[in-house]
This record gives structure tokens, C-alpha cells and sequence, in this order.
């Protein structure tokens, strides 16, 4: 396993060629159909959701989109979601568990979008509401984080029976930009706070936030995709083998705990 | 924080218009150079700008007499205006946050903050009756690092909704925050799906949640448990948002106007059921209480 600091694994999940979930999902899944819309406003492509087959299993996969090119990002607003991609996450996954498909949701975004239309239509809302309702979802969720896993904005596809983390994706509370300019009103020092933040698979890992890590080829997933792809894939196989054999009520029980005990206080 | 850029905006224009707006015959000559006005005379209200007397103010319970903007309070002042006397039991007392990403000084802001705010974190919770009515109760207080949530609100919260499950009472929350507490990292964000975990059993399980958002609610609250009531109540011009005034700013390069965010954009986006005056509040949570068929235990 690699030991790259936290700054260098910020450069290379924002490298320009890093696969994205439209790389990945022709590797991993059979036949992606893709399914639009919240049924309530309008269709987020900052997240792709639809049911494709693994190993024979239908799946239900809500992912987030990072463009590969400014073109496919103006199109998906970078991987920021509205309220509306939320609440088509959510109208996908209520889907999934009426007809018993495990979910499969891919993490990959800079954060949900602040702007006047997200606040209109209730970003905070959106956001809250997919945590209670995956927390209590009865078919299997795993979430994979592919890069970046930006703070509220991922938490809301990342409530799940396993979190697994690709080696260098990165999962936090706030950008490191972010913590630096809050903290110390310096954004400049955006690197001494992505050292300071512990948000590295392994850190992630430490603090039971995750519970697994996908090994990435050397030099980063970008090197091999198809390698990498096969990697997840390897991984989505066992989990969804171990966790299709437990019964709906331990899942949640589970899942439950999970979020429960995180924490650090004493009394 | 957008919140910080209002204060500092605020503030500021306190300082240009104190001597304009204060009468004549309470400024106190100091040298040839000016006046000097005690700080505590007046409160200059953040959102209409307009200044009153402090001890009208307080005597208002804190309500801006001219926009009605509800300032923010301490939980003492916020349970003494919400609970029925000497019936409040506090749960959790002694619980303080350890440094998760070892945050340098973080341990020593905590106890400087415990100390000045009679608080060992941003939310105090227990139960208490109000008109009589039964309930677990939850106060964020802004004075404690902008009542910002991580491990400590984060398990008080859950505690208090596996607290009411159990006892099958409601739960009625004052929130108020600025969001995750960044100086815990990412135990503070896990702590937005801990307790809107908690609120789906209690949910499941029938129970009641009333959400007062009091000023101001963002951020990672506004994101989990705060957005989650069966009711959901604010206060008259309060602060209510996801994101910061000044990332949007930023984010689309425009000035935001501003109602932008307030609890009555909120109403009209569909987002907060009704917004109560503070002088009605006690009477209008216990009416929802007694509207959900609890019982009322105590005598008033």
C-alpha cells in the first residue's frame, strides 16, 4: 500500500484523468439503464442513478458524475448535487428496496452545490431526509467513495451497511480549503490542513468511519482503470454476498450501530 | 462563516450610527474628541438596524420591538421561557468532547468556553413538562462555539431520541448552529447521520418531534436533525440555510438580497411549517402536544 500524504492523494483524485463513474460502471455492471428524475422538480446530472446487473443480480446504482472533460462538467456541475439529485437518489432507493435490489451508491463530489436555487429548494432538507430514510432502507447499501468525498454533500449516498474507500480518496467534513479558511481565515493554507484533518482511507479506517480500503494500481487509480474497476468489483462481490445473507432486521440493527458509535467524549 | 461576515458587517455599523441614533441626553462627554456610550445601553438589532433600550428589549424577551427579529438567547433564558418552573431534569451533564483529530488547542478552548458559559458543550438536554405537558427537550446555545455539532451534541441528541422512545414522551429541539464542528473532522459529520438515525426509530416508533429553529440554524443541523420534525417551527426573522451566506456569495459572484434565508423565505419555500412569536410559543408547543393525545401530567 502506497503511504502518500494527504496533500498528494488531493492532487491525484483531482487529476484531470482519474476514472470517473462513467468509467467505472461499463467495468463493473451489465447493461446500465439509466432511470431520470425526482418526480418532484426536475433531473440532477450531478447524480446518475438506474439498475444494471452484477454478476446476474439486479442492482440498483446511484452515483455521483464528475465530467472528464469542462464540456461533461458544466453538464454535471462538477459532481454537485441540487436538492433534486438528492431526492432522485432517494425516489431510487425506496425503489430498490420495494423490489429487494441492493444499492450500490459511488461517492464522488467536492460537496452538495451552495447557491440561491439549492437554498430555495431546500438543500438542508434534502440532505437530512436521505439520512433518516437510507438509515431505515431494508435491502443491503454499500457505498464506495472513488475521490472525493465532500462533507454533508456525500454523507447523503454514504449512509450504508459498508463504507469502502478507494487507497487514496478522501472523506471529510469540510474541503481542506474549506477547514483553512474557517479555522484560520487562510485559505492558503489549504495543505498543513488537509495534513491536519485525518481524512486518508486509513485514517478513515482508524476512526471506524469506513470499513474497508480498495487497493488502487500503483501510482494511482488513473494508471488502470480496468484494474482498478476489477478491484471494486472484487470487493461489491463479497460484500454483497455477505450482506445479502442477513436478514433485513439484523441489517438495519447493524447499520444502525454502525453510526452509532461514533464519537469520541467522555462522562 | 457567512454568519461571522454579518456579525463583523453589523457590528461595524453599530459603531458608525451609535452616535446619530442614541438620544442626546444619554451620551456622556469624554474628551473634546467625542462621546462614549456605554456598550450595554442599547441593543442595535442585527437585521432592521434599528437600535432600543437594552432593558426594553430584555423585558421583551429579547424581540427586536421594531422588526420583531428574535435575538438569540442562552438555554437558561430559553428554558426559563419554555418550561414549566423547577421541572426540568438535565440528562448528559457531564459530557465533554475529547480531540479526535488532535486539534491543536482545541482542549483548551473547550474549557475556556465551559467556564464562560456554564455549558460543557453546545446543547443542553433533560426532560421538563410545558402547561404540564410531559416532554424531552433539547437547547443548542450559540454562545458555545456557534453551538457548531460534533461528538457531544452529536450523542446527546441520539441519547435524547433513544431517551423518548423508551418513555414514549415527544421530543421538542431548539436548534441553533453553525454547523459541524470542524475541530472533531470527520466524527462531526458522522454525527448528522447518528442522530437523524435516532430520529427514524423514534419516528417508527410514533413518537412527536417539534423543531424550534431559532437563530441561526445552518449548515450540518439544518442538514439532519433540525430539518427532520414532524412540525416544524421557527422564530420571526431568524437565520435558517444550508450554506454560508458568503460561500454562495462567492460560488455565484452576486449579492444575495436580504430576506435571503430567513425563516420567512423559508416559509414561503415550503421548508418550516409556521413561524410562532416567542410570547406564544409555550402555548402553541403544548397544543401540539396535546393535539398527538399526550397527557397532561402537570397542574398549569
Amino acid at each position: 500500500m502506497s503511504k502518500l500524504t494527504a496533500t498528494e492523494r488531493l492532487s491525484l483524485i483531482r487529476l484531470k484523468n482519474r476514472p470517473t463513474v462513467n468509467d467505472y460502471i461499463p467495468l463493473i455492471f451489465n447493461r446500465f439503464m439509466e432511470l431520470h428524475g425526482d418526480r418532484h422538480y426536475g433531473d440532477d446530472a450531478a447524480i446518475m442513478g438506474g439498475i444494471a446487473t452484477f454478476y446476474s443480480m439486479p442492482v440498483t446504482i446511484i452515483a455521483q458524475v464528475k465530467g472528464r472533460n469542462i464540456e461533461e462538467n458544466k453538464h454535471t456541475n462538477f459532481a454537485m448535487p441540487h436538492p433534486e439529485g438528492y431526492r432522485k437518489a432517494l425516489r431510487l432507493a425506496k425503489q430498490a428496496e420495494k423490489f429487494k435490489r441492493p444499492v450500490i451508491c459511488l461517492v464522488d463530489t467536492p460537496g452538495a452545490f451552495c447557491g440561491i436555487e439549492a437554498e430555495e429548494r431546500g438543500q438542508g432538507e434534502a440532505i437530512a431526509r436521505n439520512l433518516m430514510e437510507f438509515m431505515t432502507l431494508k435491502v443491503p447499501v454499500v457505498s464506495i467513495i472513488l475521490g472525493e468525498g465532500g462533507s454533508g454533500g456525500a454523507l447523503a449516498l454514504a449512509v450504508c451497511d459498508e463504507l469502502a474507500v478507494l487507497e487514496n480518496a478522501l472523506y471529510s467534513v469540510i474541503s481542506p480549503r474549506g477547514f483553512a479558511s474557517i479555522l484560520w481565515k487562510d485559505p492558503s493554507r489549504e495543505k498543513e490542513a488537509a495534513e491536519l484533518m485525518k481524512i486518508t482511507s486509513e485514517d478513515l479506517l482508524g476512526f471506524g468511519v469506513c470499513e474497508r480500503i480498495i487497493s488502487e494500481p500503483a501510482g494511482g487509480a488513473q494508471n488502470d482503470s480496468q484494474l482498478m474497476a476489477d478491484n471494486i468489483s472484487e470487493y461489491l462481490f463479497d460484500a454483497l454476498k455477505r450482506l445479502c445473507a442477513v436478514s433485513p432486521e439484523i441489517l438495519l440493527e447493524n447499520r444502525y450501530k454502525k453510526f452509532r458509535k461514533i464519537g469520541m467524549f467522555t462522562e | 462563516m457567512g454568519l461571522e461576515d454579518l456579525l463583523k458587517k453589523v457590528k461595524h455599523r453599530f459603531n458608525d450610527e451609535k452616535a446619530e441614533t442614541a438620544p442626546k441626553d444619554e451620551l456622556k462627554p469624554a474628551d473634546t474628541k467625542g462621546v462614549i456610550i456605554p456598550d450595554d445601553l442599547f441593543f442595535k438589532c442585527p437585521r432592521c438596524r434599528t437600535a432600543s433600550y437594552k432593558e426594553d428589549f430584555e423585558k421583551d424577551r429579547k424581540v427586536c420591538a421594531h422588526c420583531h427579529y428574535h435575538a438569540r438567547l442562552t438555554w437558561q433564558e430559553r428554558l426559563e421561557l419554555t418550561a414549566d418552573r423547577d421541572t426540568f431534569a438535565e440528562h448528559d451533564a457531564g459530557m465533554e468532547s475529547l480531540n479526535p483529530i488532535g486539534y491543536p488547542d482545541y482542549a483548551e478552548k473547550l474549557q475556556k468556553l465551559q467556564e464562560q458559559c456554564t455549558l460543557r458543550d453546545a446543547v443542553v438536554t433533560g426532560e421538563c413538562t410545558i402547561r404540564g405537558y410531559k416532554t424531552v427537550i433539547g437547547i443548542m446555545d450559540s454562545n458555545f462555539m456557534m453551538a457548531s455539532m460534533g461528538s457531544v451534541v452529536g450523542e446527546k441528541i441520539t441519547r435524547a431520541f433513544e431517551y423518548a422512545t423508551e418513555e414514549k414522551l415527544p421530543v421538542i429541539m431548539f436548534t441553533a448552529s453553525g454547523g459541524a464542528r470542524m475541530q472533531e473532522g470527520i466524527i462531526s459529520l458522522m454525527q448528522m447521520a447518528k442522530t437523524s438515525g435516532a430520529i427514524a426509530r423514534f419516528s417508527d416508533s410514533g413518537g412527536l418531534y417539534i423543531t424550534v429553529m431559532t437563530d441561526p440554524t445552518t449548515g450540518g443541523v439544518t442538514a439532519s436533525f433540525a430539518s427532520l420534525g414532524d412540525i416544524i417551527i421557527a422564530e420571526p426573522k431568524v437565520l435558517i440555510g444550508f450554506a454560508g451566506r458568503r460561500v454562495i456569495q462567492d460560488t455565484i459572484k452576486q449579492k444575495l438580497p436580504d430576506e435571503f434565508q430567513s425563516a420567512e423565505f423559508l416559509l414561503e419555500n415550503g421548508f418550516v411549517d409556521m413561524i410562532i412569536e416567542r410570547k406564544k410559543m409555550r402555548s402553541c408547543l403544548a397544543r401540539l402536544m396535546k393535539l398527538h393525545n399526550y397527557e397532561k401530567i402537570g397542574g398549569r
